[in-house]
Parts: structure tokens; C-alpha cells; sequence
């Protein structure tokens, strides 16, 4: 008998606007024009946002910040995609996921500066916290989409991680899950190149983070994760494709980790600079302008003034997250159980007298 | 003689005992050409190459597991996880398998791995990078738990547990990784595993405590010295084993007892310790042992942190406490 072959895959790779920002007539999906210029703005404000985080904590005004300069376009382009009621679980970076999500940045300082307080949730999203556990959360959104699809909701669950938490055990066990139970998730990996001070080569031997999908019995795409326009097509896609009932897929956009991995690490350490200036030249917000421009939505002074407009709200949000107070003792212990314990009250009183005698 | 922080000493370490022991390899996260993210691997990359010190994927099960492996198969593998809240991905290669191997193979077989970890508060960091679980680990049998609170110290331990015949869990608090210098002699010693240290002879109260907080409750004995209340320090130096012996010599000699660590209270250390006080010198007491601890709550973020963690305020209370009893 002759030997056949078993399994072939294929994975595709998509691109919509080019680095110069040529956009691909028959790829473009031709969104509206305010949708479009909702995700530029968004972009720009959180570029501008991440520039202020990195500033706050080197004059010590935010503790340890991870920067996502560069990858505005797979998180935009991709939370874009998301309808209200379907569920966002970010890993740590996704600081313009939580922007496009409805949360106010005064909220985001306020996590920043050491405070439990800016993670509540506002009212009715379906945002879930940062993970700072590598991976963790990819179990999370594919339990989410499973109760979505028990209870019969038309609801998918979209999760974000970078290409470091594909080593994880997690990973391959949220992957394992969502095939088997054809749960609507998508799997968003942000594939930065870098975890750390470790190559993206090193993580995985193949070829593709894409490409693993294929041996969970579902399909994986490649974008250009600095096009936003292919990271939305690809997400809404794959959004659509599970409100369908049709599974999950996973996602893997290019992207670059511009800046450091977070304010305590330096990148000089394990990385050429001709590397990070090549990857400068795909910038993904001054590609999505030229596209923007050559349509005719976007010009000199809408960008002046969407940059003035966003410097006051941005400072606005510090100023309001500094004059807060975050410092209430009792919160150390408010939120441990749904009802205090009475070793926790004891505790609780023990700190209480202590702060008393102390002044 | 060469003054060196925490950091500096267990690099240097690392560094005689690879000279020494062809069979130790270093492997983890960032280790090799990052220097790992605290700088304690600095250096090894170069000098020992890609296959002794290792960058791995990210993924802490698969640090430990394999290196199960490589432990029973003859080498000595110290593996580095980033961070003390990380580890649990490969908690069930510690407990179900690295505490037991020699157990299960009647003595066939060993697990001398050595799993350094960053430990501890006070540096104000993200979640998950400020935890105290010592107690998860000093509670599985088969396992020993070293939590240095000096450099000097840091290397005796370390280089013991780099010649251990059984695996070790080596946490370094991240507090006192750069706090202070001292002389840290060139030639290899080790510090035998079991032994506390008497940091500072007294005859009032006995102070029980281990890693950054022995700075802690040095800083409370000195401001109690002026109240003319004179504190015995112990340093436990390893949590499991512990060593009941100099505990309770010292408790027969001040008859007061206050623990300090930077562990929830509910099972911690100090509840161990305290039993065993009951047990062998309960008629010698003349108070109460009394804990300093952090609360039984998930540690808070950097605005709360303060409030969570001892001080030297809150031992001094405690030890006004026993002294007043
Ligand atoms: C379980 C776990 N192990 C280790 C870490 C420490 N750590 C934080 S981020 C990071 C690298 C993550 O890389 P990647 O998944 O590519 O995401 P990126 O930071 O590039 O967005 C590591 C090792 C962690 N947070 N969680
Ligand atoms: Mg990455």
C-alpha cells in the first residue's frame, strides 16, 4: 500500500495597506468613514497615552509601566472588530483595548499608580483585568465563550498574548479547549517579536505561531499586525465566524514591540537598534494616515486638533487620578471575602490601632 | 576581602561553582543574555556559553519538568523562575514529582535541582511580583526552603545547595538584592541547611525571623536598646528545615517570643514556630508568642503595600507587647 499523506495545512497571510500605504483595492474593507477615523483617533490617543505613561514613571509618578508603542494597530484593529457584548480579555499591554473598551484613562493612572481602584470594571462592560500570569487568561476567554454558547448567546470572547505566552502550557490547553468544544473565541496574538529579552525564534521552532492552530482543529491566520485595516478584517472575520457557531480561531498579527518590555527593562541589553529602525519604517499609525489622507477623511489640522484635544484629556485624567485617595487602610482587607472573616476584622483592628497610636 | 551586594554574591557563586562543577547548568527566563531581570546571571552566558546557561521558552513547567530530566540523568540543573508569584505553572513538577522522586525510588534515584526564585515585598511592584509563599513549599515534604538575609549568607547556602544531594528552594528577597554591601570572602564555604544564626545576643525577648525582614527587627532592636529592652535575633536562615534547637535554647534564656515574616499570618512560619515553642518550652514563657506578619490578604499594590508588610514600628509594638504581658 502506498504511503499517503494525512494532513496538509495551510496558512495565509493578509495585508490590506502596504508600508507605504498603498492599500489593496479588492482586500479593503471599505469600513465607514467614522468607524475609520474612531480607530485612527484611538490610535493616536494611545500612542500619546503610552508616551505620557513612560514619562509619569520616570519623574516617579506611576510605578512599573509596559509600553505598547508600535502595536496600536493589531490592538485597535482588532478590538475594533468586537461588538458591545462580546468579551475583551487583555494580557497586560492592551492599554488601547481598554480605551476603544469605554475605560476612562484617569482609571488607567489609577492602576498605574498602585491602586487596586482603577481596575474596577465600569458598569456593564465585558472587560476583563489585566493577566499579568503569562498565558492564564487565554483559559479564561475560551470558559467565557463556552458559557456563551451553553446559554445560547450570540456572544464571542476575543483574548489577547503575546508570541512569548505560545510556550506556555495554558496556551496549548485553552487551544485544546476551544477545538474541542467549538467555543466562539478568538485567540489575538500579538506576536511582537520579542518576550523579553527572547527572540520570537526562540520560543517556538515553527515557522508560524498561526500554523499551531491547525493541529487544534481550527484555522490560523497571519496579518500584517501593523496594517490595521488587516487586522481588522481578519478579526472580524473570525468574530463573525463564531457568532456563527462556527468555532474559534486564532490570530496571529506581526507586530514590534517598539519600546522597552516594560520601565525596568533595557533593550540595548539583547537587541540591535538596526533592527528596531527598520520596523520603525512600517509604523502603523502614519500608515493608516495615508491611507486616510488619500481618501480624503484626514488632514493636517484634524490631527492638530485631535492632538491638542487628547493632551487636555490626558492631563485632565492625571490630574484627577492624583487628587484621589488611594491610600484608605481599610482596603487592604475590604475585598478579600464577600463578608470580612473574623480573623480578617481582628487583623483589620490590629492595623487600625497601630495607625492610631502611630500619629 | 570583596564587598558585595545580594545580587553580586550569588553571581559570584554561580560562577565558582560552574567553575567547579561541570554538571551545573543555569536555565530559565532571560537568564542568559539579559543577565536575568535582576542581573544575578550576569556574565555566565559568556563565560560558560549557550549550552550550560540557557534562555528557555517562556514557560516555567517546562523549566522544571525538563530539568527533572536532566537532574536524574547526572546533571545540576539551577533553574531560575523570574519571579516568586511564576512558579506555579511548575508547581506540580515540584510537589508531585521533584519532593518525591527519591521517596518513591526507595533511594534509586535523586532530584538535586536548585530553583532560585526573586522573593518578597517592598520594592513596589506589579501584581504577582510581591509575594510571600514560603509556606507552599516549606509545608511538601522532601523539599528544602533557603531564604538568605545577607550576601555573606547567600553564598555558604547557596554553594551548599549547589552541593546538596536534594533539591532546594532558594528565594532571594528582592528587598535587600541591592540594600547593602558587606565582605564576602573569596574562598568557597558553605552554610549547612538547619542552622540558625544568632544575628544579635539578648536577654529580653527573642526575635524569630528570616530574609529581609532580619533588617527589619535589627532596626526595632536598636531602637529598643534605648528603651534599655535588650532583643535576641535569630536568623532562620532555611524554613524547612528549621532549626528548633537554637529556637528554643534562645526562648529558655528571655522566656518572650516574637516572630516576624513577611508572610500571610494563617499558616505561616511563625504558626510552626510557635507550636513547637509549646511543645518543648511552653513553662518557660512569661508571654504569649507573639507574630508579626502581613495580613491574610492578597498583597495589595503599591499604595497599600506599606500597611500590608512588618515594620519596625509594628515589632517594636509587638515587643512591647510580650514585655508587658
Ligand atoms: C507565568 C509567568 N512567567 C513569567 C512572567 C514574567 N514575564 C512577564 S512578561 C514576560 C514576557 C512575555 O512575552 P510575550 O508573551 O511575548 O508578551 P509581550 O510582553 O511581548 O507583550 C515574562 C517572561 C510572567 N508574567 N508570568
Ligand atoms: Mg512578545
Amino acid at each position: 500500500m502506498p504511503i499517503e499523506t494525512v494532513f496538509e495545512g495551510k496558512v495565509k497571510y493578509i495585508q490590506v495597506i502596504d508600508k507605504d500605504g498603498n492599500a489593496d483595492e479588492k482586500l479593503d474593507p471599505k469600513l465607514p468613514k467614522d468607524l475609520l477615523l474612531r480607530m485612527y483617533i484611538t490610535m493616536v490617543v494611545t500612542r500619546m497615552f503610552d508616551d505620557k505613561a513612560l514619562k509619569l514613571q520616570r519623574q516617579g509618578r506611576i510605578y512599573t509601566y509596559p509600553p505598547c508603542l508600535g502595536q496600536e494597530a493589531a490592538q485597535i484593529g482588532s478590538i475594533a472588530a468586537l461588538n458591545e457584548e462580546d468579551w475583551f480579555f487583555p494580557s497586560y499591554r492592551e492599554h488601547g483595548g481598554y480605551l476603544w473598551r469605554g475605560t476612562e484613562m484617569k482609571w488607567m493612572f489609577v492602576y498605574l499608580m498602585g491602586s487596586e481602584l482603577g481596575m474596577k470594571i465600569p458598569e456593564g462592560k465585558h472587560n476583563f483585568l489585566v493577566s499579568i500570569p503569562i498565558a492564564t487568561q487565554t483559559l479564561h476567554a475560551v470558559g467565557a465563550a463556552w458559557a456563551a454558547k451553553i446559554l445560547n448567546h450570540k456572544v464571542a470572547t476575543m483574548v489577547y498574548f503575546g508570541d512569548g505566552a505560545t510556550s506556555e502550557g495554558d496556551f496549548h490547553e485553552a487551544m485544546n479547549f476551544a477545538g474541542v468544544f467549538k467555543t466562539p473565541t478568538v485567540f489575538l496574538n500579538q506576536n511582537n517579536q520579542w518576550a523579553i529579552s527572547v527572540p520570537r525564534k526562540k520560543q517556538t521552532a515553527a515557522k508560524t505561531i498561526a500554523q499551531k492552530a491547525l493541529a487544534y482543529g481550527f484555522e490560523g491566520v497571519q496579518v500584517d499586525g501593523n496594517d490595521v485595516l488587516a487586522v481588522y478584517r481578519a478579526t472580524k472575520e473570525a468574530i463573525d465566524k463564531a457568532h456563527r457557531g462556527e468555532g474559534p480561531t486564532l490570530i496571529e498579527a506581526l507586530t514590534y514591540r517598539m519600546s522597552h518590555h516594560t520601565t525596568a527593562d533595557d533593550w540595548t541589553k539583547y537587541r540591535d537598534s538596526a533592527e528596531v529602525e527598520q520596523w520603525k519604517e512600517r509604523d502603523p499609525v502614519k500608515r493608516f494616515r495615508i491611507y486616510l489622507e488619500r481618501n480624503g477623511y484626514w488632514n493636517e489640522d484634524l490631527e492638530k486638533k485631535t492632538v491638542e484635544r487628547a493632551t487636555s484629556e490626558i492631563e485632565k485624567a492625571i490630574e484627577e487620578a492624583e487628587s484621589m485617595k488611594l491610600d484608605n487602610p481599610e482596603d487592604v482587607f475590604m475585598y478579600t471575602y464577600s463578608k470580612m472573616p473574623p480573623h480578617l476584622v481582628e487583623q483589620m483592628n490590629e492595623l487600625m490601632e497601630y495607625l492610631k497610636n502611630k500619629s | 576581602m570583596p564587598k558585595m551586594n545580594l545580587v553580586e554574591a550569588i553571581n559570584a557563586t554561580l560562577f565558582q561553582e560552574m567553575e567547579l562543577n561541570d554538571k551545573i547548568v543555569v536555565m530559565g527566563e532571560d537568564v542568559g543574555v539579559d543577565g536575568g531581570v535582576f542581573r544575578v546571571t550576569e556574565g555566565l552566558i559568556k563565560k560558560f556559553g549557550e549550552q550550560r546557561v540557557i534562555d528557555t521558552p517562556l514557560a516555567e513547567s517546562g523549566i522544571i519538568g525538563a530539568a527533572i530530566g536532566m537532574a536524574i540523568y547526572g546533571l545540576k540543573p539551577v533553574t531560575e523562575i523570574q519571579f516568586e508569584g511564576f512558579i506555579f505553572p511548575a508547581y506540580e513538577q515540584i510537589v508531585s514529582h521533584i519532593a518525591r522522586i527519591r521517596t518513591r525510588s526507595h533511594g534509586s534515584y535523586k532530584c538535586p535541582i536548585v530553583l532560585r526564585s526573586p522573593y518578597g515585598g517592598g520594592v513596589r511592584a506589579l501584581e504577582h511580583h510581591s509575594e510571600a509563599p514560603e509556606t507552599l513549599y516549606a509545608h511538601v515534604p522532601g523539599l528544602t526552603v533557603v531564604i538568605p538575609s545577607s550576601p555573606y549568607d547567600a553564598k555558604g547556602l547557596l554553594s551548599n545547595a549547589l552541593q546538596a544531594e536534594d533539591p532546594v528552594i532558594f528565594f532571594e528577597p528582592k528587598r535587600i538584592y541591592r540594600a547593602f554591601k558587606e565582605e564576602v570572602p573569596e574562598e568557597r564555604y558553605t552554610i549547612p541547611f538547619g542552622q540558625a544564626k544568632i544575628v544579635q545576643e539578648g536577654h529580653d525577648v527573642t526575635i524569630i525571623t528570616y530574609g529581609a525582614m532580619v533588617r527589619v527587627s535589627m532596626e526595632a532592636a536598636e531602637l529598643l536598646k534605648e528603651k534599655n529592652i535588650s532583643c535576641e535575633i535569630v536568623d532562620l536562615r532555611t524554613v524547612s528545615p528549621i532549626d528548633t534547637e537554637t529556637i528554643i535554647s534562645s526562648v529558655r534564656k528571655t522566656g518572650r517570643c516574637v516572630v516576624v515574616h513577611e508572610a500571610p499570618r494563617n499558616l505561616g512560619i511563625g504558626a510552626e514556630i510557635s507550636a513547637r515553642i509549646n511543645e518543648k518550652a511552653l513553662l518557660d514563657l512569661k508571654a504569649p508568642v507573639k507574630r508579626v506578619t502581613a495580613y491574610d490578604v492578597v498583597t495589595p499594590l503599591p499604595k497599600l503595600e506599606d500597611f500590608h508588610f512588618p515594620n519596625a514600628e509594628k515589632i517594636i509594638n509587638a515587643v512591647n507587647y510580650v514585655m508587658g504581658f
